[in-house]
């Protein structure tokens, strides 16, 4: 038993090791922070701009969601981060991390607020728009405000994913909490690190989860 | 123009690389083989235990799915596979692959069937009681039929990201598409091999990712 704690709760890596795993913490939730906010931003963009229905942007639209929903995260900031040197284009793992998370954020988003917009009414566009308000008015004070009340739920489970995998950054070295904790895991030779980084995950994340669990019980399907 | 080409499709540098690129495309269906089915059972298992409402069941169960839920994939695989054997417990990296993916994933279809579970009217299980079948007969010849094909998008989007997060494995070194890929890269200096396996990645999964936007679509129209 006391075996156990000198490897998993070891207090004397704890002290050592704090500093720096908090540091870890601070770019898991600035990069967590960066990659929400502008994800979320370019797929409400991406989903107004669908609703144009002009035909070719809508083909690209779907292809690109398409594919950023296909290909596995890691793949996708593997190949920005190791592949697009080769073409001349180099940017930092954060930089990498964050447009390569935003994209796919901003791929499933775009689904979901489509999916959303697709669910109001036809009737309500055209009374909106028969009663003189513009496109712009009618998607912004129409459309879209019940048409994100839908999209909550789910869009809460992909914002707790999005986070989850800025741990990937951790592959491209960004000084993020995984990376901190592995590089402190193999100085130590102590596996304390670990647990101390999955506690800070369990406080960012957690916190979300039991929200979203309230979130579905307060939407759940409503039996017929 | 012909270096973006020699860089990133250099059919030399492929036919290299491809048998390569091929094994760890095998290996990486095979974690999809033994991770998927593995985290439907567990997770089926887990929804089954729920349904029943026994206190002293939901506790542990709620506690496991949030758990797994809220710990990203990639710190369980490196705790799995870093930490067990500090405990004595020995797994070799695909074991541990599997493992760790599985308790994830196995969270998540929990509460997939859940949410299906708990779609069928009380009604229906009344009745099926009120007929003289048991508990479990009701749960597996009233509610899980037709639990199942509510949550089918659901499940389908899963297995969707449960396939994906296979990729993970390389972290911890295991050989499959993506650690063959970057293998080759870092060996031939050319992005050839990550644009093939991530071309592999679109052509395996794109089918599946159009399935699951059709049955999304479907299951808008019928609400």
């Amino acid at each position: 038993m006391s075996e156990i704690l000198f490897n998993f709760l070891n207090p004397a890596i704890v002290k050592a090791y704090w500093p720096a795993l908090l540091e870890g913490l601070w770019v898991t939730a600035m990069l967590a922070f960066a990659v929400v906010c502008s994800g979320l931003a370019a797929g409400l963009a991406l989903t107004c701009l669908r609703s144009l229905r002009i035909l070719p942007v809508n083909f690209v639209i779907v292809a690109l969601v398409d594919i950023l929903r296909a290909l596995p995260p890691l793949v996708v900031i593997i190949v920005v981060y190791f592949g697009l040197p080769f073409a001349g284009i180099r940017m930092s793992g954060f930089a990498a991390s964050w447009l390569v998370l935003a994209a796919i954020l901003a791929a499933f988003s775009e689904e979901l607020f489509w999916a959303g917009v697709q669910a109001v009414p036809r009737g309500q566009w055209e009374a909106a728009r028969a009663s003189g308000l513009s496109f712009g008015q009618t998607m912004a004070c129409v459309i879209l405000p019940q048409a994100l009340r839908m999209t909550v739920p789910p869009l809460t489970s992909r914002v707790i994913a999005t986070i989850k995998n800025t741990a990937l950054a951790s592959t491209v070295a960004v000084p993020e909490l995984l990376a901190r904790a592995s590089s402190a895991l193999s100085e130590s030779g102590n596996t304390t690190p670990l647990t101390m980084a999955a506690v800070g995950y369990l406080l960012i994340l957690y916190p979300l989860v039991y929200y979203s669990r309230r979130l579905e019980r307060r939407y759940a399907w409503k039996n017929k | 123009m012909s270096s973006f080409a020699f860089s990133f499709l250099n059919l030399d540098i492929l036919k290299t690389v491809y048998p390569y690129i091929l094994d760890g495309l095998w290996r990486t269906l095979l974690l999809a083989a033994a991770i998927v089915p593995a985290s439907l059972l567990v997770g089926l298992l887990v929804a089954c235990a729920g349904s029943f409402r026994h206190r002293a069941l939901d506790i542990p169960l709620v506690i496991y799915v949030d758990f797994f839920r809220a710990f990203p994939p990639l710190v369980l695989l490196v705790f799995v596979y870093y930490a067990l054997p500090y405990l004595g417990i020995e797994l070799d990296t695909f074991g541990a692959v599997v493992l760790a993916l599985t308790l994830t994933c196995s969270a998540y279809f929990g509460e997939v069937f859940r949410a299906g579970i708990e779609s069928i009217p009380e009604g229906q299980i009344e009745a099926s009681r009120a007929t003289g079948l048991g508990r479990t007969q009701t749960l597996l010849h009233i509610v899980l039929p037709q639990a199942v094909r509510n949550m089918l998008p659901d499940l389908l989007s899963n297995v969707l990201e449960t396939v994906k997060l296979t990729s993970l494995a390389s972290v911890v070194t295991f050989p499959e598409l993506l650690r063959m890929a970057r293998m080759a890269q870092g060996n031939t200096l050319n992005a050839t091999p990550l644009l093939a396996a991530a071309l592999i990645y679109l052509v395996l999964l794109w089918p599946l990712v159009r399935l699951v936007s059709r049955q999304e679509q479907k299951a808008l129209r019928r609400r």
